[in-house]
């Protein structure tokens, strides 16, 4: 089974939208919504960014929530002054539906990716950063972001990506434990990287190497707690993500854990350059190194075993 | 609510706002005065004749909004509040004192501040939403965005310009406080703004021109009805440092540290302005 992220937060916005009165829907000509669907409280206010997080500043504090949606690039970085001063700092309930995150925006290019918007998100006081791993998890944490009274980054892809087989529930703010194993903790943020977690684990248990897999979908706040207690017992963390090493979801971990206890943290994440060749999503992302093989390598490494 | 019946007179209360923006400048961090001073009768004129608030409960739901979009006029808007009775004129001592919430860029905390600024460029894309916001409760309120001439230099006002006509929101009403200069000189040399008025009517907006020391010519331009579906815009022309003598119309009013003697003579020169 497959699903695009985007279009499952649509059909949760277009389940909402008629039975709460306080959601507006606020479209940046994305080309989500077909604006026929919404006889009301939906508005495409064009291409203008820094407008469109402005004026959802402005509506929320008229009593509103709005829906906010444009690609993840143009909302951390465009129009981040905006996010900042006029949602973040007012602790306003906008939720920014952020599509095209990471590289899912494949060959479109590197206008058009998203591997700064962890970074940038994640420094914001107030924001809630939610990274979804699938399509279904996708309406369960848009749902409960709803009930958040605070601003929302929700981190969501371009194209479908394969739901992750046997989850359990999903609850915002706790990080969904995929695994529970002894030898090594991989935490992985967003669709790929958690498929690259569950794909490592295999391989390093036919190895006979035990591993815990988490599904960190709440960037911030983090789940220290639960990737800390995994992270006790073996005191090895292996982060994944599809996003820049500085400064993203790996170190976001490496700095809690530091804080905590002499845990050993190794990062896979998308290397510290531009993306500039064409591809889909998954091929950029292993092209850049965020691959299983990586995952499984960094945990022998830690472990000191040598690489089969 | 404040009623326009039986309110002052904005000129006193702009006369008031002034002193205690010259006070607030000879305190130990200085001020923004320049751009304050150019401010007092438009936002005078606001909360004795025009808005719709009610000071005894800020966060009344059917008030009109003040969204004061050029931050560094915040020692006006103190001011102002201060004299529609927000809060005491006594609290405007805490300026820039350690741990105090009036800096001198507006913050929420301040009873009667609705949004923060003092980053140009903002206020009237947060007016859009309001804007937006009031509509879809068919609400009869206006919100008000008093900016900068300088501020027009940032894209940000033009593309929500842009947006709040395509949006037909008639609802909104933009103040400019056109005083001519910004921190290194005259916005004309700088980046020029003229036409402005043309630039306004080029991007849907109604216009309407008032000398920004005329509370009577503001009042008429702030109260008259809107052009149906269009936004209103006041080009309110000013003059940087109004009132004293020795910075008007000159850049380096733009923020003043008044020493003992030039605040004796900032405060007698309104003295004696007002008595003319």
């Amino acid at each position: 089974m497959t699903a695009s992220s985007r279009e499952v937060y649509r059909d949760a916005v277009l389940d909402l939208l008629p039975r709460d009165e306080r959601l507006v829907c606020l479209d940046s000509d994305t080309g989500l919504f077909d604006s026929a669907q919404f006889p009301e409280r939906y508005v495409n206010l064009g291409i203008a960014e820094h407008t469109l997080m402005g004026a959802a500043a402005g509506l929320a504090k008229s009593g509103r929530m709005p829906l906010v949606n444009t690609m993840a690039a143009f909302a951390s970085s465009r129009a981040n002054e905006a996010v900042k001063i006029d949602i973040a700092l007012n602790n306003l309930p906008v939720r920014i539906a952020a599509t095209h995150s990471g590289v899912s925006a494949g060959h479109l290019g590197p206008t058009h990716h998203a591997l700064e918007d962890l970074a940038v998100m994640r420094t914001l006081p107030n924001m809630t950063v939610v990274v979804p791993a699938d399509g279904p998890q996708t309406g369960t944490l848009f749902r409960q972001a709803l009930r958040l009274t605070g601003p929302v980054y929700l981190r969501l892809g371009r194209n479908a990506t394969p739901e992750l087989p046997d989850a359990p529930p999903v609850t915002l703010g706790l990080a969904q434990v995929l695994r529970d194993g002894a030898d090594v903790t991989i935490a992985a943020c967003g669709p790929y990287p958690v498929l690259a977690a569950l794909d490592a684990a295999d391989t390093l248990a036919a190895e006979g190497v035990s591993a815990s897999v988490l599904n960190v979908h709440t960037v911030k706040p983090l789940d220290v707690a639960t990737i800390a207690a995994h992270a006790g017992r073996s005191g090895i963390v292996v982060t994944v993500e599809e996003h820049w090493r500085n400064a993203g979801f790996g170190a976001a971990v490496a700095e809690s854990l530091a804080e905590i206890a002499p845990n050993l943290v190794l990062r896979v994440a998308m290397p510290d350059a531009f993306v500039p060749v064409s591809g889909g999503q998954r091929y950029l992302a292993e092209r850049g190194g965020v691959t299983s093989a990586a995952v499984a390598a960094k945990a022998r490494s830690a472990l000191g075993r040598d690489p089969r | 609510m404040t009623t326009t019946i039986d309110a002052p007179p904005a000129a006193g209360t702009a006369a008031r706002i002034r002193e205690h923006v010259v006070n607030l400048c000879a305190g130990p961090e200085g001020g923004h005065l320049g751009g304050s001073m150019s401010l007092a009768e438009i936002l005078a004129t606001l909360y004795t004749r025009v808005l719709r608030v009610d000071p005894l409960d800020p966060a009344r739901p059917d008030r009109d909004v003040l969204l004061l979009s050029k931050g560094h006029g915040g020692l006006a808007l103190y001011a102002a509040l201060a004299e529609a009775g927000f809060f005491p004129p006594e609290r405007l001592g805490e300026y820039a004192r350690p741990g105090s919430e009036f800096m001198a860029h507006p913050h929420p905390e301040i009873p009667g501040v609705e949004m923060p600024s003092g980053s140009l460029g903002h206020g009237l894309a947060l007016a859009v939403g309001f804007g937006l916001g009031f509509r879809l409760d068919q609400a009869d309120r206006r919100c008000f965005v008093v900016m900068g001439d300088g501020e027009l230099q940032e894209g940000s006002v033009w593309e929500a310009a842009s947006v709040a006509a395509a949006q037909r929101l008639d609802n909104l009403v933009a103040v400019v406080d056109r005083n001519r200069l910004q921190i290194t000189g005259a916005t004309e040399t700088i980046d020029a703004l003229e036409p402005l008025a043309d630039r306004w009517s080029a991007f849907g907006w109604s216009v309407r021109q008032v000398d920004g020391h005329s509370c009577e010519e503001l009042e008429a331009a702030l109260t008259e009805p809107p052009a149906p579906g269009r936004p209103t815009v006041v080009i309110a022309h000013t003059v940087k440092g109004k009132g004293i003598p020795f910075v008007e119309d000159q850049p380096r009013s733009h923020y003043a540290k008044l020493g003992e003697r030039q605040h004796a003579r900032a405060l007698a020169a309104l003295r004696r302005g007002a008595a003319s």
